[in-house]
């Protein structure tokens, strides 16, 4: 068994109202940035999966994803893999 | 219906003798619902809202008796909180996001019954408008357009805010309560078990409670005849 390590991005969906986005941005005019513009706030979840492959460690965060981490309705997510962690045994 | 960080349990227990109900407080632990004709997942905050609201409950143990229940034509009532763990859950349309205001909105609204046929509403006068407290920081009544329509048209909406104080988190064509498809599962944000005395404001709530205590009594009947 390998434990592999695992980045989910979870983001509001296009159209969806972001109201942390929106606030974000209305705090843009007290710290003289410009050219901020589409600010959406989303969520990122790191962890690990210990699994026979890479494959299989990726179906269960699959499962997780979808299930619990984001609801379809209203959230898009993504998985980046950040590699194995620990040695095989 | 108990789930650690529910808040309104007991409220809804009062709210629910006073109407006449034999009612008792169930823990999510325990998949038993105990023969009830009527399951109310209360307000609060299960399990800390963590993640999303309600999202965590949905996976407790009772879950899938409450599926059963609801699949049997069996009565739910999902309360603010309980709204938010319904739709997490499938069992009612929709999604409940941060208020537009990005505000815990507290305070009271006034609610208008799309319908007096359904067993949550049946007991509520023609005409009549409800004055509920409401007191979340996500209840913004979410789904997609196209579905808006179908949900409409299958008289899915059950309450809206009505005015003079209005829509008061940015929900969806002013949607407070809705209707699974079958008619026996119903969300709201608004605290009917809040307003179950005069003393606390109004009373109107207790219009829910005695519709479902009926509701309930004739869908017994029925069975046994």
């Amino acid at each position: 068994m390998t434990t592999y390590r695992f980045a989910v991005s979870v983001m509001p969906k296009e159209g969806i109202l972001d109201p942390q986005g929106r606030a974000v941005e209305g705090s843009l005019g007290h710290m003289d940035l410009d050219g901020i513009r589409d600010v959406r706030v989303g969520r990122r979840v790191e962890l690990s999966v210990e699994a026979v492959d890479e494959s299989a460690a990726r179906g269960v965060v699959d499962r997780l994803a979808g299930e619990l981490l984001a609801n379809p309705l209203i959230e898009s997510w993504s998985v980046e893999t950040l590699g194995p962690v620990g040695a095989a045994s | 219906m108990v789930f650690p960080g529910s808040n309104c349990d007991r409220d809804a227990l009062h709210a629910a003798r006073l109407a006449g109900m034999e009612a008792e407080l169930l823990w999510h632990e325990d998949p038993d619902l105990r023969g009830s004709d009527l399951v109310v997942l209360p307000g609060g905050f299960a399990y800390g809202d963590y993640l999303r609201a309600g999202a965590l409950a949905r996976f407790s143990p009772v879950m899938g008796a409450l599926g059963d229940h609801a699949a049997r034509g069996g009565l739910v009532l999902g309360i603010c909180n309980g709204f938010q763990v319904l739709a997490e859950a499938g069992l009612v349309p929709g999604a409940l996001l941060r208020n537009a205001s990005l505000r815990f909105e507290h305070g009271w609204v006034r609610l208008f019954v799309a319908r007096h046929d359904t067993p949550f509403t049946r007991s509520v006068p023609d005409g009549a408008e409800l004055r509920l407290p409401i007191a979340h920081g996500d209840g913004c009544y979410f789904l997609p357009e196209s579905e808006l329509d179908a949900l409409e048209a299958r008289g899915g909406v059950l309450f809206r805010y009505a005015h003079p104080e209005g829509n008061p988190n940015g929900s969806a064509r002013d949607i407070a309560g809705v209707l699974n498809e079958q008619g026996n599962v119903c969300g709201l944000m608004p605290h009917p078990e809040r307003a179950s005395e005069a003393l606390l404001g109004s009373d109107d709530g207790m219009l829910l409670f005695r519709s479902l205590l009926e509701s309930a009594a004739t869908r017994l009947a029925g069975m046994a005849a």
